[in-house]
């Protein structure tokens, strides 16, 4: 059986200090949902609140209709895997699966065969007389994630489980839980500051910071329509640049330079924010039209490369990224000329919290 | 812990459990103790009368300023003694460096009035070294009693705590701290102090209380080498077992004037290490290397010698316990006649030694892992007072331990005086704080996130503890309860206060056939002793070497 799980207003403090403060998620069954964030900014304080490590001072807490606020832990009936992995290191490879079912008194018979299941799932078979010691970081993860899900629980729970991997395993094992999690069909909260592992995995995101939700939605939402700077800043790379909003003919000016910008949901001049990602830039010759500026550095990274343009409007440093050719069209020092992907572009308010894109 | 109403869970009641138990033995004596002080012994009022009696005798307040004198003076001179030798096993190769190694271990774990009864009959009055100097060479040593009798043995004894805590700190200190040093222009002799010192200097403060307190409070040596040099240990005894003007009260002021000291001296260690504690962590660890040249043959001398020194008067012991003995006294000519008298005489001696030590640590280990337990995964008001409670033995003297003891079981509602279990409880009161340090710093290495685990995938709080915590712990355990078993099976300032005819262990039988000038039997007992802590230590170098290689 798999469950939604329903956060309602959930409040966390450690003495007078607040971590998470009024906090509501709606995951959906079988769904894949993401808690990614800063370090500190409460994801996995959230996570050990549902899990029931942690104390609980405010909210309601349900998996389906069933308030777990008061539950013990060995009764939520949750698969967790741990940053660290947490196997135990006296077990071998099939006690250390086998645990869970043990703790549920199922006769011997059933705890070997779905032992057997899952070990064959997660392609550890034939390790399974070994000890954890024995193990690569890989193999470990694997094991881990069998003995959490064997025991079929309701939700699974993955705290950065593939922070302590190196790069190529860790592309690895993201695609393995992926396919294990749509496999299983089980409703799975991961958490992770990793905003590449996070889109890449997810089907829903909540972005947090500071103890709060900015903003939940799809990958694909999260990066081209982030709800405020923060999330702007924290999915993948952009850049700021101040500019006025004209109403009367609808566009807006960065210096002496404009375009037209019809969808906002203000209807008056005001000083907006905009987020122009880099391969939203697009660089020319300086006599074409557009925000003048010159190169002041380059770096060539294979398939593209960065350019640094410094604007002349603000002297503002703005990063632009190009698909790279042998003789690079814009040297350092050259003068240039930035147009914009305007449909592609986010509008902030000046401050920087409101995303003023009509909503279509 | 899941809740904000504080959870009654099975861990709250054993923690109230563990608090009673500290109240019964530990702080009901300790009230006790502070009462007798200063209650008039016909009248029962209020008095200062034995403070105000011991601080305006010169007699009683220069055994105070002895112990602190020569307490100190060892102190030091095993930081200066044991801290080279530490740096120069680690730095360097030694040759039989594991040999030497075991024999610093061994020096160390046997009792320290055993070392000083060796050091009479090699340095004494008719010492056998006195005698050879006087009769061949015509020349006059200093005899070896007094101040520089207790310095010279127990130093010799301490050292190797010294020696195991910083070569400890050492291993983790980065060789690239070394090497960078050495990059911009600071090696050698330089070096050790500007960089090696102030890194391990925390490491330098904790062994040095440890040196300190265990100085302080010992009993034995003072008592066969101190003569004239009367330190309190041997104040406090005398003043209590003294069958003419033995004054309890009394005995429980001086008692009460050592804690104070003891007290002052650890909060003293407590600041200066709480300012400079800095936590490393060593991923490329000093590797020993070839010395060459003098310096090769320098660190050779130092470390044959100082260790050859200190191993010398349990060789001396050994070799004249199959010494042919007329009377009291050696004779020339070799036999087993001390041994056959010792299994005569005192066979229950070594049964007791068994027995005692043997049940205070099953009790020992079985509370230190409680404790341990609530203490790092309990957090609690609760976790936080037995944290401090079971601390408190670590400060005060064997001795006064016994006394407290004494005073509070000798008269109902419990009445424990002369019996084996007052015995036990001196000894597991007395190890509890070490114990629960060690087991705490195991527990501290098991990652929280295993129990979660266990947790998550059904276990109860309970089974956790014994499937998951316990296992994991077992080897660490273990080892630390084979250390325990030594340091018991050597103690006699607790126990010399409160045994009995039917209780004597080893450690008092050979006490008392010291002071009875019974050389051969005290010698055969001492050997027996040395060879149980032999056995016990290469049965812990077995199991340490088993954990490494399981974890």
């Amino acid at each position: 059986m798999s469950v939604n799980i329903r956060v309602k207003n959930a409040i966390k403090k450690f003495g007078d200090n607040t971590v998470i403060s009024d906090v509501s998620l709606d995951i959906q069954d079988k769904e894949l949902f993401t808690l990614l964030g800063p370090s500190g900014c409460g994801k996995t304080t959230l996570l050990r609140m549902i899990a029931g490590f942690n104390s609980i001072e405010g909210g309601e807490f349900f998996f389906n209709e069933k308030k777990i606020n008061d539950m013990e832990v060995s009764h939520r009936n949750i698969g967790m895997v741990f940053q660290n992995y947490a196997i135990f290191p006296h077990y071998s490879v099939r006690q250390n699966v086998e645990f869970g079912l043990k703790n549920r008194k199922y006769d011997k018979e059933k705890i070997q065969t779905e032992a057997d299941k899952f070990l064959k799932l997660m392609q550890i078979f034939d390790f399974r007389d070994r000890k954890p010691e024995q193990l690569s970081g890989g193999q470990q993860q694997r094991v881990a994630l069998a003995r959490a899900l064997v025991i079929k629980p309701d939700v699974l729970l993955m705290d950065e489980p593939l922070s302590n991997l190196d790069a190529k395993l860790r592309l690895e094992m993201r695609q393995v839980i992926r396919d294990i999690q749509k496999e299983v069909g089980i409703t799975t909260i991961y958490v992770t500051h990793d905003q590449e592992e996070a889109m890449a995995i997810s089907d829903r995101i909540a972005v947090m910071s500071n103890g709060k939700i900015q903003q939940i939605g799809r990958p694909q939402e999260i990066y081209h329509r982030p709800i405020n700077e923060f999330v702007a800043t924290f999915i993948g790379r952009t850049n700021f640049v101040t500019a006025q909003f004209c109403a009367s003919d609808s566009c807006i000016k960065i210096g002496d330079f404009s375009f037209p910008y019809h969808d906002l949901i203000i209807k008056e001049d005001a000083a907006v924010l905009l987020s122009v990602r880099p391969e939203d830039f697009i660089i020319h010759k300086k006599s074409e039209p557009g925000l003048p500026g010159i190169v002041r550095d380059s770096y060539f990274l294979g398939l593209n490369t960065h350019q640094l343009v410094e604007l002349a409007y603000n002297q503002q440093i703005v990063e632009i990224i190009r698909e790279s050719s042998l003789d690079e069209a814009t040297k350092v020092g050259e003068e240039v000329s930035l147009s914009i992907k305007s449909h592609k572009i986010n509008v902030f308010s000046d401050d920087g919290l409101k995303n003023l894109i009509l909503k279509g | 812990m899941m809740n904000k109403k504080v959870k009654f869970d099975l861990w709250t009641i054993i923690g109230l459990g563990l608090l009673g138990l500290y109240g019964i033995f530990l702080l009901f004596p300790m009230t006790n103790l502070i009462s007798q002080a200063v209650r008039d012994k016909e009248t029962g009022e209020f008095t200062l009368a034995y403070f105000i009696e011991f601080f305006s005798s010169p007699y009683y307040f220069n055994t105070l300023w002895n112990s602190f004198k020569v307490t100190t003076a060892v102190t030091i001179l095993t930081l200066i003694v044991g801290t080279p030798l530490a740096y120069i096993f680690t730095r360097y190769e030694i040759k039989g460096k594991g040999i030497l190694r075991i024999l610093i271990i061994i020096s160390s774990m046997s009792a320290p009035f055993i070392g000083a009864y060796s050091w009479i009959l090699l340095l004494g009055r008719s010492g056998v070294i006195t005698l050879f100097f006087k009769n061949s060479l015509g020349i006059t040593i200093p005899d070896i009693y007094g101040f520089a009798g207790i310095l010279i043995v127990l130093s010799l004894q301490l050292y190797p705590l010294i020696f195991l805590y910083v070569s400890g700190a050492l291993n983790n200190v980065d060789n690239s701290l070394l090497e960078a040093s050495e990059n911009l222009g600071c090696s050698g002799v330089k070096r050790f102090f500007k960089i090696v010192i102030p890194l391990i200097s925390p490491t330098l403060f904790a062994a040095g209380l440890l040196v300190f307190m265990r100085a302080l409070a010992d009993f034995g040596t003072p008592m066969l080498i101190g003569e004239g040099f009367r330190t309190f240990p041997v104040t406090i005894f005398n003043e209590f077992i003294s069958e003419i003007g033995g004054d309890d009260g009394f005995a429980a002021a001086i008692s009460i004037i050592a804690i104070v000291i003891t007290t002052l001296v650890f909060l003293a260690q407590q600041y200066v290490t709480m300012r400079k504690t800095f936590s490393m962590s060593s991923m490329n660890k000093i590797r020993p290397k070839k010395a060459t040249g003098i310096k090769q043959v320098l660190i050779h001398v130092y470390s044959y010698l100082l260790i050859g020194i200190s191993i010398l008067p349990q060789m001396y012991i050994f070799y004249t316990s199959f010494k042919n003995v007329q009377g009291l006294t050696f004779a020339p000519g070799y036999s087993f006649q001390s041994y056959i008298d010792a299994f005569d005489k005192v066979g229950r001696a070594i049964s007791n030694t068994m027995v005692i030590p043997g049940i205070a640590l099953v009790l020992v280990v079985f509370l230190a892992v409680l404790l341990a337990y609530i203490s790092i995964r309990r957090v609690s008001s609760l976790s936080k007072i037995l944290d401090s409670v079971s601390m408190v033995p670590y400060i005060i003297p064997g001795s006064v331990i016994g006394i407290t003891l004494l005073i509070a079981f000798n008269k109902p509602p419990i009445i424990l005086s002369g019996t084996l279990a007052i015995m036990v409880i001196g000894l597991v009161i007395r190890r509890m704080p070490y114990t629960i340090r060690s087991t705490a710093a195991i527990l501290q290495q098991i990652p929280m996130s295993i129990e979660e685990a266990a947790l998550s995938l059904g276990s109860s709080k309970m089974n956790t503890f014994y499937k998951i915590t316990m296992p994991m712990m077992a080897a660490g355990i273990f080892s630390g309860a084979i250390l325990s078993w030594i340091t018991m099976i050597s103690e006699l300032s607790t126990a010399i206060l409160l045994y009995t005819a039917r209780t004597r262990t080893l450690t008092v039988e050979i006490y008392t056939q010291i002071i009875r000038g019974n050389y051969g039997i005290s010698a055969a007992l001492a050997t027996i002793l040395t060879v149980l802590t032999v056995i016990s230590l290469l049965v812990f170098n077995r199991i340490s070497q088993d954990e490494n290689l399981a974890m």
